[in-house]
C-alpha cells in the first residue's frame, strides 16, 4: 500500500460521518477520534520520547477543569479556552518535565511520578472550592457554535479530526525534523545523546510540554461535549492507562500508532460490550492485550504492517 | 491547631497503621531488591486477597485472623504461579517492559474483581471491630493493635528468613550477584519465582490484618499501590529496615494529613511526600541494605 492511498484512506474513512448522517456512526468515530488524539498525545512523551507517564491524565484534566472554571466562574467564552487550555498543558508538561528530568528521574521512577501528580490533582479537585469539590462542574447547557456547544454532535466531531490532524502532523513532524532526531536520540541512550551535544532535559521537557499541549485542548473538547466534569473523570488513572494502552496497543514511537491502537480499541470495546455486559470484562481485555502486546508486539499493532515506512522511530 | 492529646492520638493511631504498610512495603521491596521488578501490581494483588479474606470471613465464616496462615500461603502459591507463569515470561528484563506487564496485570486484576465482586464496598463484622483499649488517655481500637503487633512479628520473622536461612542467604545472593549465585548452585529463576512468592505472601498476611478495620472494593488497589511505593521510596527501594520505618513514617503522614488538612485534602501527603522524596532525595532515608 503506497503511503499516499493510505492517506487518502484515512481522510476518506474520517470524513464518513459528513456523508452519512447516523447518530450512532458519529458517536463511534468520535470516540475512536477522541481516543487517538489523547493516544497521541501520550505517544509523543512516551513512544518518541520514552518517557513512560502513568499520569498523563494530568493534562487532560487540566485543560477540562480550565474549560468548565472560565466558563463558570469568569464568564470566558469556551472557544479562548482551547489556546488557554494548550498553554497550561504545554506548562504542566514543562514544569513537571523540568522538575523530574532535573532530579534524574526515568524509567518507572518517572512513571511513578507522574501518577503521583496526577493522584495529587485529583485530591486537590476533590476539596477545592473553586472546582466544587467531589460534586463536580456542570456547565449549562447553551446550544450554540458561539458557546461551542453543538446539538449537531458532527460539529465536535469536526473539532476532535482538526486537533487529532494536528497532533498526527506533530508525530510526522518528530520524524523528519532535527528536533525528533534529537529527542529519539535521547530516547535510545541519554549517555550517548549528551556526549554529542544535546541538551538531554531540555528535549525531554519540550516533548513533555508538547505533549501536554496537546492532551489539554482534548479536555476541553470532553468538557465541552458532556458539560460536567468532576475529579475522577479528570485525574483518573483509567483515563491515563487508557492514553498509554491507545498508544502501546498501536504502536509507540509511530505516526499511526495511537489511530490504529484507538480503532482496535474500541472495537474490542464494542465488541465484547455487545456480548457479555458485565462491567470491567471490557477494561480486563484491555489489560490481557497489553500483557501480550509487551509479550509479543513491542511495536504493535503497526509492528504487524508491512509498510515499514511508519516505523522508523519505534520504542 | 487541635489540642495536643488529639495529636498524640492521630500520631499513634498513624504508626499503628504503618505497621500493616510496613509489611505491604516488605513485600514490594524485596520484591524490587532481588528482581528489579517495580511491581506495579502490588496494590491490586492487596485487593484480591483481601477479596480472598471477606470471601473466608463472610462467606464461610472463618475470622480473619484464623485464616491468616492459610491466606499467606495461599498469597505464596499465588505469586509463585504468577512469576513462574506470567511476570517471567512476559517481561523480557527491560525496565519499561516489566514495568508495563505489571501494569497490565493490575488492570487485569482490578476488573477481573469488578466482574466477580462487582464495584460495592465490602465490609466484614468480627466480634471485635469495635472493641478499644484505654491507654492513658487514648483509646485504642484492637484490630489496629492486634495488625500492627502481627505485622511488626511477620517483618521480624522474615528478617530471621532472609539473614538465618540458606534460602534467604540465596535470596540475598541473586539479589548482589545473580551470576555469581549460579556458579554456587544456586538457580537464580527459582529463587525469583521465590522471592515473588514470598513477595505476595506479604500481601496474604497483611490483606488479613487490614480487612477487621478495613473495607474492600476493586478500586482499593489503586490506594494502596501509591502508598507501598511511598514507603519503598522513602525508606530507599530495596531496604528492609527502610520499609519499616518508612511504613510508619507514611501511617503518620496520613493520619496527621486527615487530622490537621481534613477528610478530603488530607490524603494529598502521601504522593506529595512520594513526589518530594524522589526529586529531593531520590536514595530514600536509608540506602538499600542487603
Amino acid at each position: 500500500m503506497s503511503k499516499r492511498l493510505g492517506l487518502f484512506l484515512v481522510i476518506a474513512i474520517a470524513l464518513v460521518p459528513f456523508a452519512i448522517p447516523s447518530q450512532f456512526l458519529v458517536n463511534l468515530v468520535m470516540l475512536t477520534a477522541f481516543a487517538a488524539l489523547l493516544g497521541q498525545s501520550w505517544n509523543i512523551a512516551g513512544g518518541f520520547g520514552g518517557m513512560t507517564s502513568f499520569g498523563h491524565a494530568t493534562f487532560f484534566g487540566l485543560g477540562a477543569y480550565a474549560a468548565a472554571i472560565l466558563q463558570t466562574r469568569f464568564a470566558c467564552n469556551p472557544w479562548l479556552a482551547l489556546p488557554i487550555a494548550m498553554a497550561l498543558g504545554a506548562a504542566a508538561g514543562a514544569i513537571l518535565g523540568g522538575a523530574a528530568f532535573r532530579a534524574g528521574l526515568r524509567g518507572s521512577y518517572f512513571a511513578l511520578v507522574t501518577l503521583a501528580v496526577s493522584e495529587a490533582l485529583r485530591i486537590l479537585a476533590n476539596s477545592l472550592d473553586i472546582t466544587k469539590g467531589g460534586l463536580g462542574i456542570l456547565i449549562p447547557l447553551n446550544p450554540g457554535w458561539r458557546n461551542f456547544q453543538f446539538l449537531d454532535r458532527r460539529a465536535m466531531y469536526g473539532v476532535v479530526v482538526v486537533l487529532l490532524a494536528a497532533s498526527v502532523a506533530i508525530a510526522a513532524w518528530l520524524r523528519r525534523s532535527r528536533f525528533g532526531a534529537r529527542l529519539i536520540a535521547v530516547r535510545e541512550n541519554e549517555d550517548a545523546a549528551a556526549a554529542l551535544g544535546i541538551d538531554v532535559v531540555r528535549t525531554k521537557v519540550t516533548a513533555l510540554a508538547l505533549s501536554g499541549a496537546i492532551a489539554a485542548p482534548a479536555g476541553v473538547v470532553y468538557a465541552q461535549s458532556y458539560l460536567y466534569i468532576d475529579p475522577s473523570i479528570a485525574f483518573g488513572v483509567e483515563r491515563s492507562v487508557e492514553m498509554l494502552l491507545v498508544a502501546m496497543v498501536g504502536g509507540a514511537g509511530t505516526v499511526w500508532g495511537p489511530v490504529l491502537g484507538a480503532i482496535v480499541l474500541n472495537t474490542i470495546d464494542d465488541t465484547a460490550r455487545t456480548f457479555i455486559a458485565t462491567p470491567g470484562f471490557a477494561p480486563m481485555l484491555y489489560g490481557v492485550l497489553l500483557l501480550g502486546i509487551v509479550a509479543w508486539l513491542p511495536h504493535g499493532v503497526a509492528g504487524l504492517l508491512p509498510d515499514k515506512s511508519n516505523g522508523g522511530t519505534r520504542a | 491547631m487541635p489540642p495536643l492529646d488529639i495529636v498524640l492520638a492521630a500520631i499513634v493511631n498513624g504508626v499503628l497503621t504503618g505497621g500493616v504498610y510496613a509489611l505491604v512495603a516488605l513485600g514490594l521491596t524485596l520484591i524490587y531488591g532481588v528482581l528489579h521488578i517495580v511491581n506495579f501490581a502490588h496494590g491490586s494483588l492487596l485487593m484480591l486477597a483481601m477479596f480472598g479474606c471477606w470471601l473466608f470471613s463472610a462467606q464461610l465464616g472463618i475470622d480473619p485472623y484464623v485464616a491468616l496462615p492459610g491466606m499467606t500461603l495461599i498469597a505464596f502459591a499465588a505469586g509463585w504461579s504468577l512469576y513462574a507463569g506470567i511476570i517471567g515470561r512476559v517481561s523480557r528484563g527491560d525496565d519499561r517492559g516489566i514495568l508495563l506487564a505489571t501494569l497490565g496485570l493490575a488492570v487485569v486484576l482490578d476488573n477481573l474483581a469488578l466482574v466477580l465482586f462487582t464495584g460495592d464496598t465490602r465490609t466484614i463484622d468480627t466480634p471485635y471491630s469495635f472493641d478499644v483499649v484505654e491507654f492513658g488517655p487514648m483509646l485504642i481500637p484492637v484490630p489496629k493493635l492486634v495488625s500492627f503487633a502481627v505485622a511488626l512479628v511477620l517483618a521480624a520473622l522474615l528478617w530471621a528468613f532472609m539473614t538465618r536461612t540458606d534460602h534467604g542467604r540465596a535470596i540475598r545472593a541473586v539479589a548482589r550477584e545473580p551470576d555469581g549465585a549460579r556458579l554456587v548452585g544456586i538457580d537464580p529463576p527459582r529463587i525469583f519465582a521465590l522471592s515473588y512468592g514470598i513477595g505476595i505472601a506479604c500481601l496474604g498476611a497483611a490483606a488479613c490484618l487490614l480487612l477487621p478495620s478495613f473495607y474492600v472494593s476493586p478500586q482499593v488497589g489503586n490506594t494502596f499501590v501509591l502508598v507501598a511505593f511511598t514507603v519503598v521510596v522513602l525508606g530507599g527501594m530495596g531496604s528492609f529496615p527502610g520499609a519499616v520505618v518508612g511504613g510508619l513514617l507514611v501511617g503518620v503522614t496520613e493520619s496527621l494529613g486527615g487530622l490537621f488538612l481534613g477528610e478530603s485534602l488530607g490524603p494529598i501527603g502521601i504522593p506529595l511526600v512520594f513526589v518530594a522524596v524522589l526529586l529531593l532525595r531520590p536514595s530514600g532515608l536509608f540506602k538499600a541494605a542487603r
